[in-house]
């Protein structure tokens, strides 16, 4: 297993925004992280890659175990080797990763040149044909850019280019197309799944969308107010969700032939981090919660492989 | 409604320790400089050569300068023209700036670029040099000071004021507002001049500060207030003269000055923190 | 047949930018000789990607912005002829919901004064418990009407800039992308309560949005536009489209269910600049069944029911 969290949590001051989380991820895989806005996902990622101290965060208990070592156990100088040349982080905002005043082949050169130790002729080579494989049309022109010349799927293509010049082991995208086109965004997930297909790389993405997942992943870990509600494989998760966090998220895409008014979304909102309720915290938006979920529930293993952390998990075949 | 809210932020910025202290000294300065005819059995311009340059002492708290006046009543008496004049100056440049700056931003097109015109060039100025343009050519006295210092002042509320207008007008709000038929002068009204008003009082309070600088300059050259009315300015020109011989009559005057244009400016920052506009300057 | 409520007639918007001292000012056509019309009663939907003129098309129509050529018309009368005074009066019955719930809001009001507002602009006083009726109308407490825009969540704020749209008893409310800046599962909870709205009232909703998906649940009819211009207008949501561009947008949409992951065909080329346009079809450059047809001249939206404006229609 290429990373392995257990019981992941973090402390960020007083309070505790996640809490317990485990899951695993093997090369050669997509993992999906999902949840809506408030419920962790860019915490797990920091956590994961180790930016937690620039929030002013910490790993309080548990363990990221990458290719053998416990990262949550390093210190920064130490975790710093593993940052862009093992794990490379990709964000939302493409403009906040590329450094305005530099031109794009360089910015792409230098990762391959600090990480890898090439030189400048190797490392443009490497940067033309990954821009190539990327989809890039005219790379060696591209190259001379600027990034404020560039569309927004481009610079996107641009930022996973330095994400990949290093050869790294594992990518975290954090919600690597929701600034984008629709289009374009289809584009850079199909990009995406090639990419970790045939390097063998492992990828973690996390997004808000469960369209995007039922696209691309392979494995789904849908996190609920800094917990782990459920975390399954992509077929069966999607064919009979058992949390019904799970299933109301699903519900909240519209699909071909659904009947109107059936799109009724999740009553309520996710709670801050100073509001969560006790016991199972979603119980307050559950349609099925009762006195149990006043307790916290245990994280309970499958049949099928993952686990469920509810009372109640459903039963009956989805869709 | 808005003048409610307004208030509340200056309680706000006066329960800040910064505020709360300068507050207490502009508070001070004001009443001292209204109440100066009950507060001292001095006048400020009765003579008394006998009684010069008596060092600080009971009878005369801070000495006297020298023809004998009372410096303390002077002090007193001065605070009314530094206040009043750089208060009112920047007063009518605010007022006039947002008028200009309002129009500009809103109206665009020529009138625009011949407002952005005017700006650019007097900023290109110190404001001394504008201020000493308009002095020689309206005279000394208030009345040349006052315009002096509002005029000097006028590009910097002119250009904030614009400024913040084109940005709100690009709000979505904005056209929320003309989605439901508001015309141009309701959305002036209602959410441009509103939401431009906070930053431009801060910029006025900090300028205050800067102004009374100005005055007591002009003050010193002889170019505002006229003998025998008092002013801080020309109390220490006068004192510059005898600075061996009677230090305390440009040290004090010189306190009075350094200590309420140090308190305006806490003010003035206490007020960002009260009015949490912080952020939209640096949004602008 | 009876009147539509909203007749667009050939709408072109020219924008120009850039000219400065020593800059000539460059000029863009952000919408392209669009017709459209909306049915009583009806949600019509316009999608596209973003640069398509989507959302400079819903300003003209409801005359936020002036065209630089067409006509709008109005339950029959002409919106592009109205003086100031008439189109004020005009604007009671229609409405906008704006993108961002975020800067729609004036920081400076409560809700009660931003639900006041398209009263006062008439100038007149919001009827005794019309604004505790109108924040009942979309889901949120009376107890909301003292609060501070920056109190508010996205969703909540959105709910207040709908009530804003309803103040006036609309006929027609133009929806620019409510739910884009929205999680997933606030934005079904809106489209739920739009959908309500609608049946409760009788409203008519020309919907804009970026995803075909949603149109196509949530709409009766689809125009599709890209760079500026209509390339198909879909008869019922659910109709299979005929032009490639509306073909790729499908393929861009996934399902929940991973049994129905598509197959991506890589697009091949950029989206062309508005400033500069091909002489031929604007998709052409990315289009797998471009010919040198394509390249050479731009299809006209034609066929009848199920227009689409393509040489090599599906």
């Amino acid at each position: 297993m290429l990373l392995s969290v257990e019981n992941l949590t973090v402390r960020i001051g007083k309070v505790e925004p996640l809490s317990g989380l485990s899951f695993t991820l093997d090369r050669g895989e997509i993992l999906g992280l999902v949840g809506e806005s408030g419920s962790g996902k860019s915490l797990t990622a920091m956590a994961v890659t180790g930016l937690l101290p620039l929030i002013g965060g910490r790993i309080s208990a548990g363990s990221v175990v990458f290719d053998g070592t416990d990262l949550a156990a390093l210190p920064e100088a130490r975790l710093r080797p593993y940052r862009g040349k093992r794990i490379a982080l990709v964000t939302q905002n493409p403009m906040t990763a590329l450094d305005p005043v530099q031109r794009v082949g360089d910015q792409v050169d230098i990762m391959a040149r600090l990480h890898l130790g090439m030189d400048a002729k190797a490392a443009r080579a490497r940067t033309v044909d990954l821009l190539n494989r990327l989809r890039i049309p005219e790379s060696r022109t591209v190259c001379d850019a600027y990034p404020h010349q560039l569309s927004g799927g481009m610079k996107q293509r641009i930022v996973i280019a330095m994400a990949l010049a290093a050869e790294p082991d594992l990518i975290v995208a954090d919600e690597p197309t929701t600034a984008l086109d629709v289009t374009v965004q289809a584009q850079i997930i199909h990009i995406l799944g090639e990419l970790v297909r045939e390097r063998g790389l492992a990828l973690m993405l996390i997004t808000h969308d469960m369209g995007v997942v039922a696209q691309v992943c392979d494995r789904v870990a849908v996190l609920y107010a800094g917990r782990l509600a459920e975390t399954r494989e992509a077929g069966p998760l999607f064919a009979r969700p058992r949390h019904p966090y799970t299933r109301a998220l699903i519900d909240c895409i519209p699909r071909e032939g659904m009947a109107p008014g059936s799109l009724t979304g999740i009553p309520g909102l996710v709670p801050s981090v100073a509001q969560y309720p006790a016991g199972c915290r979603f119980h307050p938006r559950c349609l099925h919660a009762d006195a149990a979920c006043q307790q916290v529930p245990e994280a309970r293993p499958q049949a099928d492989g993952g686990s469920v952390s509810c009372h109640h998990p459903m039963e009956a075949d989805h869709g | 409604m808005s003048l409610a809210r307004s208030l509340s932020s200056v309680v706000r910025a006066l329960r800040s320790p910064k505020g709360g202290i300068s507050g207490a000294w502009l508070v001070l300065v004001v009443l001292g400089a209204i109440f100066a005819g009950v507060l001292t059995p001095f006048d400020y311009d009765v003579q008394d050569l006998p009684g010069a340059f008596v060092a600080p002492s009971a009878t005369h708290w801070l000495g006297t300068d020298e023809f004998g006046r009372d410096l303390l009543t002077r002090i007193l008496y001065g605070a009314r023209t530094s206040l009043s004049v750089s208060s009112i100056a920047i007063g009518l440049s605010v007022f006039t700036g947002m008028v200009l700056g309002a129009a500009a931003g809103y109206l665009g097109g020529a009138f625009d670029r011949a407002v952005t015109i005017f700006v650019d060039l007097t900023w290109s100025f110190p404001e001394i040099l504008v201020a000493l343009i308009l002095v020689a050519i309206i005279g000394p006295g208030i009345t040349g000071t006052m315009a002096a210092i509002g005029v000097a002042y006028l590009a910097q509320f002119t250009r904030l004021t614009r400024a913040q207008i084109m940005a709100i007008r690009s709000e979505t709000y904005i056209e929320a507002a003309r989605s439901v038929g508001a015309s141009g002068s309701f959305i002036l009204f209602r959410h441009l001049l509103p939401n431009a008003l906070a930053p431009v009082l801060v910029a006025a309070m900090l300028a205050t500060g800067d102004a009374i600088i100005l005055e007591a300059t002009l003050g010193f050259f002889g170019l505002g207030a006229q003998p025998p009315t008092p002013s801080w300015g020309a109390m220490m020109s006068s004192g510059s003269a005898l600075l061996f011989k009677a230090p305390w009559i440009i040290i004090f005057p010189g306190l009075a000055v350094a200590v309420t244009v140090i308190a305006v400016n806490l003010f003035g920052d206490a007020l960002i923190h009260a009015l949490d506009i912080k952020t939209r300057l640096r949004e602008v | 047949m009876a009147e539509p409520l909203i007749r667009a007639e050939a709408l072109e918007k020219r924008f120009q930018t850039g000219g400065g001292l020593l800059k000539k000012p460059r000029a863009m056509l952000a919408v392209r000789g669009v017709s459209l019309s909306v049915e009583r009663g009806e949600v019509a939907g316009v999608v596209g990607e973003s640069g398509c003129g989507k959302s400079t098309l819903a300003r003209l129509i409801l005359r936020l912005i002036e065209p630089t050529s067409g006509r709008i018309h109005f339950d029959g009368q002409d919106l592009t002829a109205l003086s100031n005074t008439d189109l004020r009066r005009q604007r009671r019955r229609m409405a906008m919901v704006f993108q961002d719930p975020y800067s729609s809001l004036d920081p400076r009001f409560t809700v009660a004064e931003v639900l006041a507002e398209p009263f006062r602009v008439q100038r007149e006083a919001p009827p005794a418990g019309r604004i505790a009726a109108l924040l009942d109308q979309v889901g949120l407490s009376a107890k909301m009407a003292d609060s501070f825009p920056h109190q508010l969540s996205g969703g909540q704020r959105q709910r207040v800039g709908i009530a804003r749209a309803l103040a006036q008893a609309p006929d027609f409310i133009v929806l620019d992308e409510p739910t884009a800046s929205l999680d997933v599962s606030i934005q079904a909870q809106i489209i739920a309560l739009l959908s309500e709205l609608r049946q409760r009232l009788g409203l008519t909703y020309l919907f804009i949005s970026h995803d075909l998906g949603l149109v196509r649940y949530f709409c009766d009819r689809v125009v599709v536009m890209y760079l500026g211009a209509v390339v198909e207008v879909l008869p019922r949501a659910d109709a299979a489209p005929r032009h490639p561009y509306t073909r790729t947008l499908m393929d861009s949409t996934f399902a929940p269910d991973p049994r129905q992951r598509k197959v991506l065909r890589a697009l091949e080329g950029e989206i062309p600049s508005a400033f500069d346009l091909p002489k031929g079809c604007a998709f052409a450059v990315r289009c797998p069944r471009a010919s040198d047809a394509c390249r050479a001249a731009r299809p006209v939206l034609e066929g009848g029911e199920h227009p689409v404006a393509c040489f090599h229609p599906f």
